[in-house]
């Protein structure tokens, strides 16, 4: 039985259900790698070019950290899932910088996933994929449809307010916390950001736990469900090129027009990422038109916990503050 | 409402060709000044942090000049994955917030959108007739031409000439008659005024050249003042520059056919499009491997995300094509004397490895 590692960075966060539920059904053994820690973001520097993000430094730690210990690597490529918006460019040439990256690497799987306007996205990927490992038509069916299913819940307890974290424990039936996730807090924020930075606690430095144990609550992005972000989609006179950033993007103004639900919004963002250069100004503007606090922290291997710690100590104060009536963003006295 | 007043940013140049075609078309235009420090760093104080380098020179640019008032921008869009597609409309939002309210009119790839490119001929011809701007319109293409191949005849010339900085004197004074010329037969006869003065450069025909490839983004490729004039410095250092894109080619390939060549030989290598010219830069190092150059500089500006990837490649390239490559990516942080440095030393280093 041939044995597949899928790393636990980028699209994990948001696929790993989808991907594990079918691999497994046509007869697959699965392996993910461990969270993040020092030493894969270590072995990861190492290999990777040093203009690219954080996130993408993770991900070769990851592959390495793979290995040794697995047949093929997991790793497609995501080019497009609606047919309108790409995945960021290191993504669509991900394959390629992780095979040339080193010699010693077991062999990628690198099958295309990209909207075409017939085929059903997934369905055509994940056919190729199970006629990789030969399996026959009744069986890649079958294993698609429950892995569909799979991802579904998946969706569904995000949007229901649990981290991935807790949803894939949920899935695989090793929780059964289902205790009220989002209780009505004194302060709420919304973390803005992709799933593989927000998501990651060890990159993040803590950031969700840490908002948590200051006492307020927190939403993200897949808490929406789609159908308000596709209509939030028609607000921007030109939508961005990426993807997840347009799901960013739509979401942050989908809580500026919901402001009563959050007291601030939190952006993410890894240093040198590209696609952020231009989403960052963006929810910076949108922010500060809807007069909403706006904080952004970003994130590359130097940044250290306490120093995340300390900004998001001083924006919840100020935030505190503004409840209170001190002063008001516009900055006149009351 | 009296004359209209446009600008648009420099790039290299083609800054006299799109002159003369705004102002056949009615406009008063308003120099785009060339890139410098000032420039440079008013752009970085409004831009966001990881913009890279061409939009911020851009922007700087459009900052100094709305001084002057323009009615109308002229920008190129795009639809990705590359970030520059969506600089026209961060431009535009960020001079708004400045409180700037200029017309833009974006120029996006005319295969994609074809009926919004002839909808944007047709608003910035304005009054002149749809004849007339089309005969403009090919004038304009005929000065490009034309400085694309005074262009590519001094990186020969420089190479070889005996005194030092000739090259670059005959090549600005061919600049000058090319600026001037305004009719079709006067720009042809420009073009020759140019060649001939270049042409009486005294050359040493026996000294030994080296012939550098240059691969990456197209704005640091084509404009000078963003890679710190590297034709010139690998002129001085007897090396013949040899750039993948000047703005004719780009013209006629990149906006109708999708399938370059440099793509098709980068297909083994990198078989997605990734935006930009990433898979241009892998497939251009094949190529020129093959033709047998002795090196090849890839041009980038940070963060740029095609070139991060193509630069991932790079190693195994290089080693596997045998071919040196160094990889600069410029920022507002990089140096003069640091970019010198380096390609004086990659310039050594191949002379040192043809002499083994």
């Amino acid at each position: 039985m041939p044995v597949v590692g899928i790393p636990r960075a980028l699209a994990y966060y948001t696929y790993f259900p989808l991907w594990k539920t079918f691999l497994e059904e046509i007869g697959v053994q699965v392996k993910s790698s461990i969270a993040t820690n020092k030493q894969i973001l270590d072995l990861g520097v190492q290999e990777t070019v040093t203009d690219a993000c954080i996130p993408i430094k993770i991900l070769h730690g990851h592959v390495l950290a793979l290995k040794d210990k697995v047949d093929y690597i997991f790793l497609p490529r995501l080019v497009s899932i609606d047919g309108q918006s790409n995945f960021c460019p290191k993504f669509l040439g991900l394959p390629d910088m992780v095979r040339y990256s080193r010699s010693d690497l077991p062999p990628i799987i690198s099958l295309r996933i990209k909207k075409t306007i017939m085929k059903p996205v997934f369905f055509n990927f994940l056919y190729h994929l199970g006629r990789f490992f030969q399996a026959n038509l009744q069986l890649i069916t079958r294993a698609y449809l429950r892995a569909r299913k799979a991802q579904k819940q998946y969706f569904r307890l995000l949007e229901t307010g649990f981290f991935p974290d807790t949803a894939l424990a949920i899935l695989e039936g090793k929780s059964d916390d289902i205790e009220s996730i989002n209780p009505s807090l004194a302060l709420n924020l919304a973390v803005l950001g992709y799933p593989y930075s927000v998501y990651d606690p060890y990159i993040s430095g803590n950031l969700l736990q840490n908002i948590h144990k200051m006492g307020a609550g927190v939403s993200t992005m897949e808490s929406i469900p789609n159908i308000l972000l596709k209509k939030m989609s028609r607000r921007l006179p030109l939508n961005l090129f990426w993807h997840y950033s347009n799901l960013v993007a739509w979401s942050s103004l989908h809580f500026l027009e919901n402001v009563n639900s959050i007291d601030g919004i939190i952006h993410v963002s890894a240093f040198g990422c590209g696609p952020d250069a231009m989403l960052n100004r963006l929810l910076e503007l949108e922010a500060k038109h809807g007069k909403n606090p706006f904080l952004t922290i970003s994130i590359d291997e130097h940044s250290g916990e306490a120093g995340i710690l300390t900004r998001l100590e001083a924006f919840m104060d100020m935030l505190k503050y503004q409840k209170t009536g001190l002063y008001n963003l516009g900055g006149e006295k009351q | 409402m009296g004359i209209k007043k446009i600008t648009f940013a420099h790039m290299g140049t083609s800054a006299l060709a799109f002159k003369m075609l705004f102002q056949d078309l009615g406009y008063e235009v308003i120099n785009p000044p060339v890139p410098d420090k000032h420039i440079l760093s008013l752009g970085v104080k409004y831009s966001p942090e990881f913009a890279c380098i061409p939009f911020k020179i851009v922007l700087g640019s459009y900052l100094k000049i709305i001084e002057n008032n323009p009615h109308v921008i002229v920008s190129a869009g795009g639809f990705g994955p590359c970030r520059a597609g969506y600089y026209g409309e961060m431009h535009r939002r960020i001079l708004n917030e400045l409180g700037y309210n200029p017309d833009f009119i974006f120029f996006w790839p005319p295969l994609k959108k074809p009926l919004n490119f002839f909808k944007k001929i047709y608003q910035l011809k304005d009054k002149t007739s749809f004849i007339s701007a089309m005969i403009a319109l090919k004038r304009a293409w005929k000065k490009l031409k034309a400085l694309d191949q005074i262009e590519i005849l001094s990186h020969k010339i420089r190479a070889r000439e005996k005194n030092h900085g000739m090259t670059t004197y005959a090549f600005h004074r061919g600049l000058t008659y090319l600026d001037e010329a305004r009719t079709t037969s006067s720009i042809r006869e420009a073009r020759e005024a140019a060649v001939e003065e270049l042409r009486k450069v005294p050359v040493d025909n026996q000294r030994s050249v080296l012939n550098i490839g240059i691969v990456g983004e197209i704005y640091v490729q084509l404009e000078p003042a963003a890679n710190f004039h590297i034709e010139e410095l690998l002129g001085n250092m007897t090396a013949v520059p040899h750039r993948t894109i000047f703005l004719t080619n780009f013209a006629r390939k990149s906006p109708f056919s999708h399938d370059s060549k440099a793509k098709k030989i980068a297909k083994p290598f990198l078989p997605e499009m990734v935006g930009g010219h990433g898979q241009q830069s892998v497939g251009d190092v094949v190529s020129f491997s093959q033709q047998g150059y002795d090196g090849v500089i890839q041009l980038a500006p940070f963060t740029c995300i095609p070139e991060i990837v193509a630069k991932s490649l790079m190693p195994y390239l290089s080693k596997r094509m045998n071919i040196p490559v160094l990889t600069l990516f410029i920022d507002e942080q990089t140096g003069q004397a640091g970019v010198e440095t380096r390609v004086e030393a990659f310039i050594d280093m191949i002379q040192q490895r043809q002499k083994d």
